[in-house]
């Protein structure tokens, strides 16, 4: 006996293909956006996890860099960003890059991340680079925000590979009503 | 044909903590086809209910779990 499948006809079925990624049974993926505020190093870990495991169990993912959260995406060799000198000396104080995350408590000038990431390393726990580069691959959006590269000097140029156009709030927002899921880190 | 005969590739997790075992998989179950099986393998005592959840939450499917000593064995079938 052959069983007659019945799909769902109509805007639904326009929208979204039915050949897409989707979990059991499910038409539409589940969507989540995480929007990166903070630039602390366990922050970062915490968003770099969930955007890459959630990436692997298919969901659409996209991340709103803004403000502290936007120096993740700063190439590693830029050692300085800004034009003028409270942008550059922002810079100097909060280096740009995501290895260069501090963390909020127990920072002690470097010692606490360096400690950390030993850590990090003995049980096989991945850095946020490597995680971010992960969920890229994995098909995760990265898109800054627009109006804190303006305020902090950051130059499109200066991020790393495969960062989308920036965007404004009200474009973050659409995002974040819209998704399934959305976390503020 | 056993599945285990089947095996298209090999995740070696092992050593790894969570979340890596099931992003590691992500990434390798891409290039396979659909219906081609995988096995991974993890020390991550997480990962079995991770796998679970993984399995369920994207379709691909958990056809064997098992435990050898501290190592884990996932074998997994594309959907």
């Amino acid at each position: 006996m052959t069983a007659t499948i019945t799909r769902p006809v109509g805007p639904t079925a326009l929208v979204e293909p039915l050949d897409e990624p989707a979990g059991l049974g499910a038409v539409k993926p589940r969507e989540l956006i995480i929007v990166a505020e903070s630039g602390d190093l366990e922050r970062t870990w915490a968003t770099t996890i969930l955007a890459s495991t959630a990436a692997a169990g298919e969901m659409k993912v996209s991340i709103f860099f803004t403000f502290w959260g936007l120096f993740a995406l700063v190439r590693p060799e830029v050692r300085l960003t800004g034009t003028n000198w409270m942008q550059r000396m922002l810079a100097m104080m909060n280096r740009p890059g995501i290895d260069h995350a501090k963390l909020s408590k127990l920072n002690f000038a470097g010692m606490g991340p360096w400690m950390m990431k030993k850590l990090a390393k003995q049980y096989g726990v991945a850095e946020p680079r490597e995680l971010l580069e992960m969920a890229q691959a994995l098909g995760v959006r990265l898109i800054p925000c627009q109006m804190s590269m303006d305020m902090m000097g950051i130059r499109a140029d200066q991020l790393i590979d495969g960062v989308e156009p920036a965007v404004g709030a009200a474009a973050a927002l659409e995002l974040m009503t819209s998704a399934d899921a959305s976390l503020f880190i | 044909m056993t599945v285990t005969s089947s095996i298209t590739k090999i995740v070696d997790a092992r050593g790894l903590s969570c979340p890596l075992p099931i992003v590691k998989t992500a990434l390798a179950i891409r290039e396979l086809a659909s219906g081609e099986v995988i096995e991974v393998l993890a020390t991550d005592p997480g990962s079995t209910k991770d796998f679970i959840a993984w399995s369920k939450a994207t379709g691909h499917e958990l056809v064997e779990s098992t435990v050898d000593g501290n190592v884990f064995r996932y074998i997994l079938r594309k959907k």
